[in-house]
């Protein structure tokens, strides 16, 4: 455990120093890389039990909107927005989790609930055109450079922050394993009328494990319009992207930790060289590929990239790995 | 009675047949093989294109390039089961329903890389019907009576013929019929093909109506899924009466606030619904 938190650390501080090298480009690659993760990881922090949600682009809306018209509307400084947003997204998780665990809606029928969630958040935003823009979208008032506005034009500095919050992510699945909570949840993953007779309190575990994923979605959605300084329904909400959170998590292995930023490195790379190889004359090969890639991975590869390099360092002898 | 509402109503009626026809192939695929065909509007689209294609690009005759489009969405949907199904059948039912979301996003990709994303439509357009100070558009009734129509012969086989009563004999019990000679690879594959010949059918009705793009698998995807839960995966009448009642529901709210609200509603309506019985409306 140590050497995994050492070697966590250099890692950090390596990733740390990118910014003095890499060109604006490549900063821009990394934001992008690190929100994500973020984002993936939040999903799989729930994901991993067998609460497979196909509406968390509802969150990430939340997250997207929230601060940004509270900005522009009352200039409320993003330091209390998001915290709102991340509330709402919380209560909104609540809202559904409750009744659903209460009732045991589960498997396909909890993934299309998710998903039926997911699209009353995009219909909402994109019916409430008058303030929200619509499918246009919406910019928060820029300002500059300010603290106060949450608001960073140069991407080194923003990097950094994306960096902080990346991490803030890891330590909440870590901090949830070091508890009983994760095995409970595995168990009740198994069978949950057994995992409730030997005393789980299933409605505790999977309520926690719920909210806290909305609410880092959440905040990843708020740290993406902060960082990009523009927002509209089909990149934060909406059936598309709360299917793109879930392929990614899985590709890149929803079970490991790094898994989901794996996943992330993994998507965003592919279709950034497909895109500079292709160009834009071929608009949708990158997808297709990445469509073909998740079937395969799904049934060759069912616990990821990542999940698939450990098992196989698994299967070596013990020595090799120290 | 309003005579705007009564035409909404109508026109909720006409738009329940087409829903109802696309519920009946994803629960029967349901019911008998027991996965959700997340793909499934996707396969949809696919045969929009292959309507559009035909008659524009190759000059066929629209009825013919239909028919060839629902023979087109039947293999796909044969290819579906052998190529992503079969693999996984024995692995957790949530990872077919996340194998066919990757195809999904392929059928979409792919399209907009043959066709790009400009909306297409058949160029042809219909008559409307006055009845009245009533106007019909005679495509939706069309849609209609051919969807009605695919529902009683889909009935007429699974009630009548050895091979529907075999089909039905494995939804009940797969383990069972496997003992009694039922060859179930091969009731998968046909259960499979009819699935998506249902699914080619729903395309050329939709056609009729709207433009295609790649991404409007997007726009009914969803709400078809909530029909074939409400009615009750599976059950294919509860999921008949579901179409009709959320058909309902989205053109009445569509009537008296905007087409956004009534989604929103009917979305809305899914989930409490689900929470309180999530077996479905009309599960016994």
């Amino acid at each position: 455990m140590s050497a995994r938190l050492i070697a966590g650390v250099v890692a950090a501080i390596l990733i740390a120093l990118v910014p003095l090298a890499a060109s604006d480009y490549l900063l821009h690659i990394a934001v992008q890389i690190l929100l994500w993760s973020f984002v993936y990881t939040a999903w799989a922090i729930m994901g991993r039990f067998g609460l497979v949600s196909l509406g968390h682009g509802a969150f990430l809306g939340i997250g997207g909107y929230v601060p940004a018209l509270l900005w522009n509307f009352y200039g409320v400084t993003p330091w209390i927005g998001i915290p709102v947003s991340v509330a709402l997204a919380a209560l909104l998780a609540l809202a559904v989790a409750y009744p659903a665990t209460r009732v045991r809606v589960v498997g396909h029928y909890y993934a299309l609930v998710t998903l039926a969630l997911g699209q009353v958040v995009a219909l909402v935003i994109i019916a409430l055109r008058d303030i929200t823009g619509g499918s246009l979208g919406m910019t928060p008032r820029a300002v500059g450079f300010s603290w106060f506005a949450l608001q960073f034009p140069a991407k080194s500095q923003f990097y950094l922050l994306a960096l902080v919050v990346w991490i803030a992510g890891l330590a909440v699945w870590l901090w949830l394993d070091r508890g009983t909570g994760s095995r409970a949840l595995e168990a009740i993953n198994e069978d949950e009328a057994a995992a409730a007779s030997i005393g789980i309190n299933v409605m505790r575990e999977k309520l926690r494990v719920t909210l806290i994923s909305a609410a880092l979605t959440a905040l990843g959605g708020a740290l993406f319009v902060q960082y990009l300084m523009y927002v509209n329904p089909e990149t934060v909400a909406g059936v598309g992207v709360s299917l793109q959170i879930v392929f990614a998590a899985i590709a890149g292995g929803m079970y490991s930790l790094l898994g989901p930023t794996v996943g992330a490195l993994f998507t965003i790379a592919l279709t950034e060289s497909l895109r500079i190889y292709f160009g834009t004359s071929f608009i949708g090969a990158a997808n297709t590929i990445y469509g073909a890639l998740l079937v395969l991975f799904i049934i060759f590869l069912p616990r990821g990239i990542l999940g698939g390099i450990e098992a196989l360092l698994a299967r070596r002898p013990a020595a090799v790995r120290g | 009675m309003d005579i705007f509402l009564l035409e909404a109503v109508i026109n909720g009626i006409l738009l329940g047949g087409v829903l109802a026809l696309l519920a009946l192939g994803l629960n029967l695929i349901f019911g008998v093989i027991d996965v959700v065909w997340i793909a499934y509007a996707e396969l949809v689209m696919s045969g929009m294109y292959a309507v559009y294609w035909l008659t524009n690009a190759q000059g066929w005759p629209v009825l013919l390039a239909c028919a060839a489009a629902i023979l087109f969405v039947a293999l796909l949907g044969v290819l579906v089961h052998l190529l992503i199904i079969q693999p996984i059948l024995g692995s957790a039912p949530i990872n077919q329903l996340l194998a066919t979301g990757g195809l999904l996003f392929f059928l979409q990709s792919l399209a907009t890389l043959l066709f790009g994303t400009d909306f297409r439509n058949l160029g042809v357009r219909l008559p409307i019907i006055e009845l009245g100070d009533i106007f019909i558009s005679f495509a939706r009734l069309l849609a209609f009576v051919v969807a009605l129509l695919g529902a009683a012969a889909l009935y007429l086989f699974l009630s009548r013929t050895f091979l529907g009563t075999a089909i039905r004999a494995v939804a009940q019990d797969r383990d069972i019929m496997g003992l009694m000679g039922v060859d179930q690879r091969r009731i998968y594959l046909i259960t499979s093909a009819i699935g998506g010949g249902l699914a080619g059918l729903a395309a050329c009705l939709l056609l009729l109506q709207y433009d295609v793009h790649p991404f409007i698998g997007l726009t009914f995807g969803p709400i078809t899924f909530m029909i074939c839960v409400l009615g009750g995966l599976g059950n294919m009448i509860g999921g008949f009466v579901a179409a009709f009642v959320i058909s309902q529901i989205i053109a009445v709210t569509g009537y008296y606030l905007s087409i956004e609200a009534s989604y929103v509603l009917a979305f809305v309506v899914f989930i409490v619904l689900i929470l309180i019985r999530p077996q479905g409306l009309f599960s016994k």
